[in-house]
């Protein structure tokens, strides 16, 4: 385990010592994405100016949602760079091959691949709207609500984690049309940046039942927030829900290694 | 221009047109993406608007119709640059386009026009399609997109589209000249995308951003892209303020193209190529 870690650090070292050769693109990203990652910010505060409050919702409440999917979901991106361009950079070149030879697991190798710290912009636009979030709330913070957000950062990471192994896992069979994977990753991210409870029965369920991000990035952070639930769940549902994002995740390692049992290598 | 000119941006274009179409389960994908991030925006709208208490500047009916045609035509949009342009300028291949006997700036601006128009083509009849009929079919009548309101507003949604793709064309072609000076075009490129989703109307109809940015809105080139022709569409712009607004992208066309061409001109003085 100890030599796991630290070989794992390893790889992060390299990745980062690699990037930062260049310096000046890295800044350049990082701004970029802060930017182009941030513009809805603009959208949603033009609604509530507008329109007012969305029921029991506020443009802070709003603004806590849109913060923890973000950062959470930058954090989760970062570190499995590896998983989402497995599909070109591994299974189309053969190079998959190498990695099967090599006396450690292959998760672990594919999630050591890269890291990508320029993911950074949308970490930090979504850490300054949530912070704003927080601090016009003005909350009385309660050590469940703390527990709370903690396991709904930890559900949320690992349920976007699980997503990009699944993601993955598709190039096995396929090596086009993953993009239609960017409805879940980038639509589940857009999607609960407002509160669950505006979007439609059918939409609410899919999200929720079919893909747990509801679970993760909903449901906790309601509790966090100490709103009355307009979907009615509770304390104890709040508490459990983010280890939807395990099961999740679980489930994604599963079918993982069923994909890499049946992997048939494209070499020459 | 002579009629042998025209005739090799006609074909530089339906060639290009050609090799764009090629990308169809690209197409595919982007279609379901789109249908489902249409979707989403209007359950956040309609979410919106039934809590409002005055009356908003457009009526929802409009915004079924602005999100829409938004799914369906953004391709069109300068959000982007083509790819193989980028590496023309990587490798050091703009130099035989600059040897071409043909305007430098009208043999792109044809490129750029091609590269705008063919993934719009793919995915404009699937998604009408959608947005039509399998909506009303699975009985989702409140997001069923509406017709315009008259002959008038069709037609001139048709031409205001056009000088959108015009409009969406130069306004490219400023960011494929910055690339003669600057070698990582990324970060122009990025910005560039941001200011034109907020400004063009593509994250929220500009009419719903707070009155006070309105007058600021309203005169910057960018709005050209959706706000106006959308809004002709949905009857919004009527009568005679639509040859107004009309005249307004037209205008802006003919001022980023000059401007794109003097640009040019200068790029062209002291353009140090690379590669060997």
């Amino acid at each position: 385990m100890k030599a796991a870690i630290s070989l794992f650090m390893k790889y992060l070292a390299i990745s980062v010592r690699g990037q930062m050769q260049y310096r000046g693109s890295f800044v350049l990203y990082a701004f970029g994405q802060f930017f182009t990652t941030g513009i809805e910010v603009l959208g949603i505060w033009a609604l509530f100016d507008r329109f007012g409050n969305l029921g029991v919702w506020t443009l802070a409440h709003v603004a806590v949602f849109y913060g923890s999917v973000n950062m959470a979901f930058a954090v989760a991106d970062t570190f499995s760079r590896g998983f989402d361009s497995f599909g070109s950079a591994m299974v189309k070149t053969g190079d998959f091959d190498r990695i099967l030879l090599r006396p450690r697991s292959t998760v672990f190798q594919i999630a050591g691949q890269d890291f990508p710290l320029h993911r950074i912009g949308r970490f930090l636009q979504g850490a300054l709207v949530f912070v704003y979030g927080i601090v016009v709330l003005d909350l009385d913070w309660t050590a469940i609500q703390f527990c709370l957000l903690l396991l709904a950062f930890i559900g949320m990471f690992f349920f976007f984690y699980g997503l990009m192994i699944f993601q993955a896992t598709l190039s096995f069979w396929s090596t086009e049309s993953l993009e239609v994977m960017n409805v879940f990753v980038y639509g589940g991210v857009e999607a609960c940046q407002y509160p669950l409870s505006i979007y439609r029965d059918w939409f609410r369920s899919f999200f929720t039942y079919v893909i747990p991000l509801g679970c993760v990035a909903y449901f906790p952070i309601v509790g966090v927030l100490g709103v009355d639930d307009p979907l009615g769940s509770g304390r104890i549902f709040q508490m459990l829900a983010p280890l939807a994002g395990i099961a999740f995740f679980s489930l994604s390692l599963f079918c993982w290694n069923f994909g890499v049992r049946h992997y048939t290598s494209t070499g020459s | 221009m002579t009629a042998l000119a025209l005739k090799s941006y006609i074909a530089v274009v339906s060639t290009r047109f050609r090799t764009l179409l090629q990308y169809r389960i690209a197409a595919i994908a982007g279609i379901v993406t789109q249908v489902f991030w249409g979707l989403m925006k209007l359950m956040v709208f309609s979410a919106f608007y039934e809590v409002a208490q005055n009356q908003p500047p457009l009526s929802f009916e409009s915004i079924v119709a602005y999100v829409w045609l938004g799914q369906c035509l953004f391709a069109l949009f300068p959000y982007n640059v083509d790819p193989d342009m980028r590496a023309m300028f990587n490798s050091g291949s703009v130099a035989y386009d600059m040897l071409r006997p043909l305007s430098l700036y009208a043999y792109w601006f044809s490129r750029t026009l091609a590269f705008r128009t063919a993934p719009t083509v793919l995915r404009l009849v699937p998604g009408l399609f959608f947005a039509f009929v399998v909506l009303r079919l699975v009985g989702l009548d409140e997001w069923v997109m509406p017709l315009p309101p008259s002959f008038v507003a069709a037609f001139s949604f048709f031409i205001s589209i056009l000088l959108t793709v015009a409009l969406s064309a130069s306004i490219m072609m400023l960011v494929s000249i910055s690339m003669f000076w600057l070698i990582d075009s990324r970060g122009m490129v990025n910005l560039m995308a941001g200011v034109v989703w907020v400004l063009g109307g593509m994250i929220i109809p500009l009419p719903l951003f707070p009155d006070w940015v309105q007058p600021f809105l309203s005169w910057q080139p960018f709005r050209g892209l959706c706000d106006i022709p959308f809004r002709i569409y949905s009857g919004d712009i009527a009568g005679f303020e639509i040859v107004g607004e009309l005249v307004f992208q037209l205008a802006w066309v003919a001022i980023l193209v000059l401007a794109g061409v003097w640009l040019m001109r200068r790029a062209q003085v002291k353009l140090t190529v690379q590669g060997g």
